[in-house]
């Protein structure tokens, strides 16, 4: 069975598993990393967005097998890591305004926040309306606007 | 055995006056009696309008009083480090009630709410009916015996601390989970809970804390489990780590209710990298594998012959034209001369209630015992069917209640838990089995379509009749609510009502002085998995009458919050009306092709009023983004909503607003459509939720202060009465009432349906490439 490394929320891992396996089960299966969730395993709800070299991705999306020794793969677990703190300002913003229900998407929701801030940031901008409507993480409990109230509260503490 | 009646009069000691139990252990343990007295009937006005069963007597009122007879007790403990612990017999998917039930202990204990932990209890036969998570009716009967137990403690902890000081009770107060004594010595909950712990089982009356003492109950609290939902760590049914439960799908038919007839190449796929079993099951053939992955290879691998399913002829026409058929006739009274009337009939589409988290469950099934691990709401039936499906004794089956990523109703039903077991009593190994989201929209649960025809007649400023016809497809009740209701039916009010219609009948109530009212269902019974969503009839019925009261506002000439007003039976409802139409600046000019509309809705001894503005310029309808439905916009809603007594406001809040985000989606965008006997809906990118872009620009949502003093049920206000608001903003921004649900359901799909064989979709394998 081959063999595949990356480096998981800042620790090298290296795991046997068949290239075409996404790594949201490399994760969640064989890892036993559970913070990113199943929603739809094919691209579309969100649930399992976390990070790769900085950026959000889907690792429904992904063959393990895309994967080079050296990307880093981060997901909510290792998130507080990427600031030094305990928790990454988005969390605690995320928990300011009481924004979870059933807390099932929130994970993929700070992941794809925390990205889309970034992105922003990098073009120079602030987040508008025209960013929000490209989030398109699914919120079943429609937690929507207190995500966006978050969002623009935390955009500017990292 | 307990005094634990009605609590209407928060004054007066007697009325708070309790029996509580101490329990023999080796920590202070406490216990109440679970269920509580049903609500006295709530006053009338005296006005033309006949009650309805609903306004007497509500499916709150029943879930309560069954309830009563089940002398059963729920126990908190006072552990050694000064927390408390309670295990609740009730379901947390979302909605708030570990919060809600821990500030219930933290108030009538005084300890901080950090120090209350609230777990989920497993399956507890002895409760009867007093472990379902449904009608909005957790608080309304937990509210008295969660405190009773409480203060049972506090007492006791009280009186540990009198004997340890050498003072007398009365002289100490409690306070943040220390006892203090007048000279300024204090006990810590802690350095007493082994103190205060009996060696016999105790019966003591205690008084609960009238409600101007409250400090907890009724203040803005953050949910006890945000940080582990945002850090990753909070435990659905698909986190838990049971030895050996490797990922197990289900590869399913192509119509509803298919059948296996054979599987071509079993041995195969058995044989494909990572799968170990293969197995043929009632509801398809189950694979089971070292991952998820490979599972969906596996299903996708199966060639399998498959029999004719249920409903295979089935279209949205075919059920329309049904309903149409065993709609019941109008019937109006002889009426007066100059009597005019509205008279409109609403199709509401099949709608999806997935949750995001799909069904799911472990299961470890042994020759004699089974343990399953599954977020359910009725977990007594569910224990009930897993034992009679293995061939098991009851008490041999144990259901651990996890966490839940959504219900909408769903999670009544224990689908997936059956099936669990199902395929690890097949295979003779623990599994972790889960519903690809194709499945959990092809084959899981939906909500019914239905018809609703109202007509009502008007004459010199009055509203003489509103007659209501509801038909629809069958909405199941097979998760214990059933038994309640055969079990209380003999003490309705009202005679000689099926099953669906009691249900019916006790949720429907009418908020206006319309005269002669008339509402009544019909239900055609075919193969359809359904249950309700939250909320099983109100969000179609009221928004059809919603609709016609603006259409009898118009009518006859007024204004539709004016007229509203002057119907309105209730104070409450008007001062919700009241309370959006002033924060919402009601009336205020608006562009062309832009309007508000205002709507209230009453259930479970509560009212919202909703008051929605929404955009159908061609500018909004026509924005464009990727795989999404846009079209008219919700840009402000403002929410008034009065439950009696909120006791976490902020959790509330969030009921209402996620309510108001299903209204919208059910009124514009979200709907599945049935063709050849299955729904066309595979993927959140073909079912239209609402998403960030459909999302409400401006949202307000104002918590009445308490009115009656006691709680009511949140969990489905807000669906029905936005549903309502929207619908009527609709119609007043277009000049055309829409009567069909969601408005776009007609319209051609937006997506490509996805292939039925193989059943479920592969992972597409761009994550790199689309990463931002
Ligand atoms: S599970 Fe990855 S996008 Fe839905
Ligand atoms: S909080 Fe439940 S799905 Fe978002």
């Amino acid at each position: 069975m081959p063999t595949h490394t990356f480096v998981l929320n800042g620790q090298q891992v290296t795991v046997d598993v068949e290239d075409d396996v996404r790594l949201l089960w490399v994760l969640r299966d064989i890892l036993g990393v559970t913070g990113p969730k199943y929603g739809c395993g094919l691209g579309v709800c969100q649930a399992c967005t976390s990070h790769v070299n900085g950026k959000a991705f889907n690792p429904c999306c992904t063959p393990v097998g895309d994967l080079q020794a050296t990307d880093q793969v981060t997901t909510i677990e290792g998130l507080p890591a990427t600031v030094g703190q305990e928790l990454h300002p988005m969390q605690q913003a995320w928990l300011d305004m009481d924004v979870p229900q059933c807390g099932y998407c929130q994970p993929g929701q700070i992941m794809a926040a925390v990205a889309k801030v970034l992105q922003a940031r990098a073009a120079g901008q602030q987040l508008g309306d025209a960013d929000f409507d490209q989030i398109r993480n699914i919120c079943r409990c429609g937690t929507y606007h207190r995500i966006r109230e978050a969002i623009l509260s935390a955009q500017t503490k990292f | 055995m307990g005094d634990i009646s009605g609590e209407q009069e928060p004054s007066g000691i007697g009325r708070r006056r309790f029996l509580g139990y101490v329990l023999a252990a080796s920590t202070l343990t406490v216990a109440a009696q679970l269920g509580e007295g049903a609500a006295a009937p709530r006053a009338e006005a005296a006005v033309p309008g006949v009650p309805e069963p609903a306004d007497l007597y509500d499916l709150n009122d029943m879930l309560t009083d069954a309830t009563l007879a089940t002398a059963n007790l729920i126990t908190i403990t006072v552990n050694a480090d000064g927390t408390a612990s309670f295990a609740l017999p009730r379901t947390e998917v979302g909605q708030g009630i570990t919060t809600s039930t821990a500030m219930l202990i933290a108030e009538e204990l005084d300890l901080p709410l950090d120090k209350v932990q609230v777990s989920l209890a497993d399956a507890r036969p002895e409760l009867l009916f007093n472990q379902l998570t449904g009608g909005s009716n957790t608080t309304i009967s937990t509210y008295t015996p969660v405190r009773v137990a409480a203060a049972t403690a506090k007492q006791q902890l009280l009186e540990a601390a009198a004997t340890e000081l050498g003072v007398p009770l009365s002289a100490l107060s409690a306070l943040q989970g220390v006892i203090t004594a007048p000279d300024g010595r204090s006990l810590s909950y802690a350095e007493l809970a082994v103190k205060a712990a009996s060696l016999t089982n105790l019966q003591v009356s205690v008084t609960l804390k009238p409600a101007s003492a409250f400090s907890v109950i009724g203040t803005p609290q953050n949910r006890i489990d945000a940080l582990d939902a945002v850090t990753g760590r909070k435990k659905f049914a698909m986190d838990v780590q049971v030895p050996n439960a490797m990922p197990a799908m289900i590869c399913r038919p192509p119509t509803i209710n298919g059948t296996v007839v054979s599987v071509q190449n079993q041995a195969v796929v058995a044989a494909m990298p990572g799968i170990t079993d293969v197995a043929v099951v009632s509801t398809g053939v189950a694979v089971r594998g070292r991952t998820f992955g490979q599972c969906i290879d596996a299903v996708r691998a199966l060639q399998v012959t498959w029999g004719p399913g249920s409903e295979d002829a089935a279209t949205d026409a075919t059920v329309l034209a049904e309903l149409r058929a065993a709609e019941n006739p109008l019937v109006t009274p002889p009426l007066p001369l100059l009597t005019a009337a509205v008279d409109a009939r609403f199709t509401f589409h099949f709608a999806s209630n997935s949750a995001l988290e799909s069904n799911c469950a472990v299961a470890d099934v042994r020759s004699g015992s089974a343990e399953i691990w599954a977020s359910v709401k009725a977990p007594i039936t569910a224990q009930e069917e897993i034992a009679a499906k293995l061939g098991l004794p009851v008490g041999a089956v144990t259901v651990h209640v996890t966490q839940g990523g959504g219900s909408f109703g769903r999670k009544l039903f224990h689908d997936a838990a059956l099936e669990a077991a199902e395929v690890s009593q097949a295979m003779g190994k623990p599994v972790r089995l889960m519903w690809h989201r194709t499945d959990d929209f092809r084959h899981g649960r939906a909500h019914p379509m239905s018809i609703s025809r109202v007509r009502a007649t008007y004459s010199l400023g009055q509203v003489l009749t509103l007659d209501q016809r509801h038909t629809s497809v069958a909405t199941e009740f097979g998760h214990g609510l059933g038994e309640i209701i055969t079990a209380e039916a003999a003490k309705l009010p009202v005679g000689g009502l099926t099953f669906s219609e009691t249900i019916f009948s006790m949720t429907q109530q009418t908020p206006y002085n319309f005269g002669v009212t008339t509402q009544l269902l019909t239900e055609v019974d075919n193969g359809f998995h359904t249950g309700s969503m939250r909320n099983i009839y109100s969000p179609n019925v009221r928004c059809a009458q919603e609709l016609i009261v603006d259409r009898l506002a118009a009518a006859m000439n007024q204004d539709p919050y004016h007229f509203r007003r002057g119907f309105l039976k209730d104070q409450r409802a008007i001062a919700v009306l009241d309370k959006v139409a002033q924060e919402g600046n009601w009336g205020r000019t608006m562009a062309p092709g832009t309007a508000q509309g205002i709507a209230i809705h009453p259930e479970y001894h509560g009212f919202v009023a909703i008051l929605a503005e929404i955009d159908c310029t061609p500018a909004t309808v026509n924005r464009q983004i990727p795989d999404a439905v846009t079209g008219p916009r919700v840009t402000k809603v403002v929410c008034a909503v009065d439950v009696g007594l909120a006791v976490n406001p902020k959790g509330l809040e969030a009921q209402m607003m996620g309510g108001i985000m299903d209204g919208i989606a059910v009124t514009l965008t979200s709907s599945l459509h049935l063709n050849g006997g299955y729904f066309q809906e595979g993927s959140w990118d073909n079912y239209f939720y609402t998403r960030q872009w459909n999302t409400p620009p401006e949202l307000d949502i104002y918590v009445m202060p308490p009115t009656t003093g006691t709680p009511g049920g949140a969990g489905e206000l807000a669906v029905a009465g936005s549903m309502a608001a929207v619908a009527c903003a609709y119609g007043r921004a277009t000049g055309t009432m829409p009567t069909t649900f969601p408005i776009n359901h007609d319209a051609p799909l937006a997506f490509t349906p996805l292939p039925t064989v193989p059943p479920i979709p592969q992972s597409p394998t761009d994550g790199l490439s689309r990463a931002y």
